[in-house]
């Protein structure tokens, strides 16, 4: 399955971009994909806990079992206003 | 008939009047790039609660603007980014939270991305009701909520460097901060 994936703030600035796309295995969830970006980027890592994440422009749980052609987005702590 | 000449030619000048673009309605609830404007979102927000007719008793303004200095440091300039989709889903969320905590009261919100200056406003938040109480404690939730739950991140340039600004990390299912806001608004 293909996914993309969109990165915002400081994450995009960690990652070097706005917006890849990665092939996952069947059974594969937002928790798994994030894994997998961390690897990638070990500075990800240091936001395993505080960020949120989106499927398809609406929020969506680590949990959350990616279907393909899915939007998933990571979403560091908010700062609005 | 001197004076209504030059207010003729005055007509005339004024870009406003003669453009062939057709100004589409102002939306209760929008990610703006351009600067924003406090009277389009009043008039958003009495065009939506026209049909009630003159019920409205008050009407509650808030807006955010860019400080120059945050912790210490001195700013220059803001930077705001958003996941536009979400970000709008947010707002029609915080609007139903309200509707349902304050069933009089109509809200507009609009915040702005990209550059912003000293002094420039990032959010302006309009609320109305028939009384204040209401307006006031739901324009306040407002503002919590966004700050709480809205994809919307601030690059602070300051003297010396540029810093991510990190709030909440955002749960729009978590209970207990929108107590929180709601505490907070009725305070």
């Amino acid at each position: 399955m293909r996914v993309t994936v969109r990165l915002f703030a400081r994450l995009r600035e960690i990652a070097g971009t706005a917006e890849l796309t990665r092939t996952v295995e069947a059974g594969a969830t937002v928790g798994s994909l994030w894994k997998d970006l961390a690897r990638e980027h070990a500075a990800l890592a240091q936001y395993e806990r505080s960020i949120s994440s989106a499927v398809n422009a609406d929020y969506a749980r680590m949990d959350r079992p990616l279907a393909d052609g899915d939007e998933v987005a990571f979403l560091p702590p908010v700062s609005g206003g | 008939m001197a004076l209504s000449t030059t207010s003729g030619s005055l007509t005339t000048c004024d870009p406003r009047v003669y453009t062939d673009k057709v100004t589409p309605p102002t939306p209760l609830l929008a990610i703006e790039r351009a600067p924003l404007g406090l009277d389009l979102i009043l008039g958003a927000v009495s065009q939506a609660d026209s049909a009630r007719g003159g019920a409205d008793g008050a009407v509650v303004t808030f807006l955010g603007l860019v400080r120059n200095h945050n912790a210490g440091r001195r700013v220059l300039y803001l930077e705001y980014e958003a996941y536009e989709p979400l970000a709008v889903k947010s707002f029609e969320r915080i609007a139903k939270e309200i509707h349902h905590r304050w069933p009089s009261v109509v809200m507009g919100l609009h915040h702005r991305i990209g550059r912003l200056e000293i002094g420039e406003a990032s959010i302006v938040i309009v609320t109305t009701s028939p009384h204040r109480a209401d307006a006031f404690a739901a324009c306040r939730y407002a503002i919590e909520r966004i700050k709480q739950i809205a994809p919307i991140w601030k690059h602070e340039h300051f003297e010396g460097g540029d810093v991510w600004i990190e709030g909440a990390t955002a749960d729009p299912d978590d209970v207990r901060a929108r107590e929180a806001a709601e505490r907070a608004a009725c305070a």
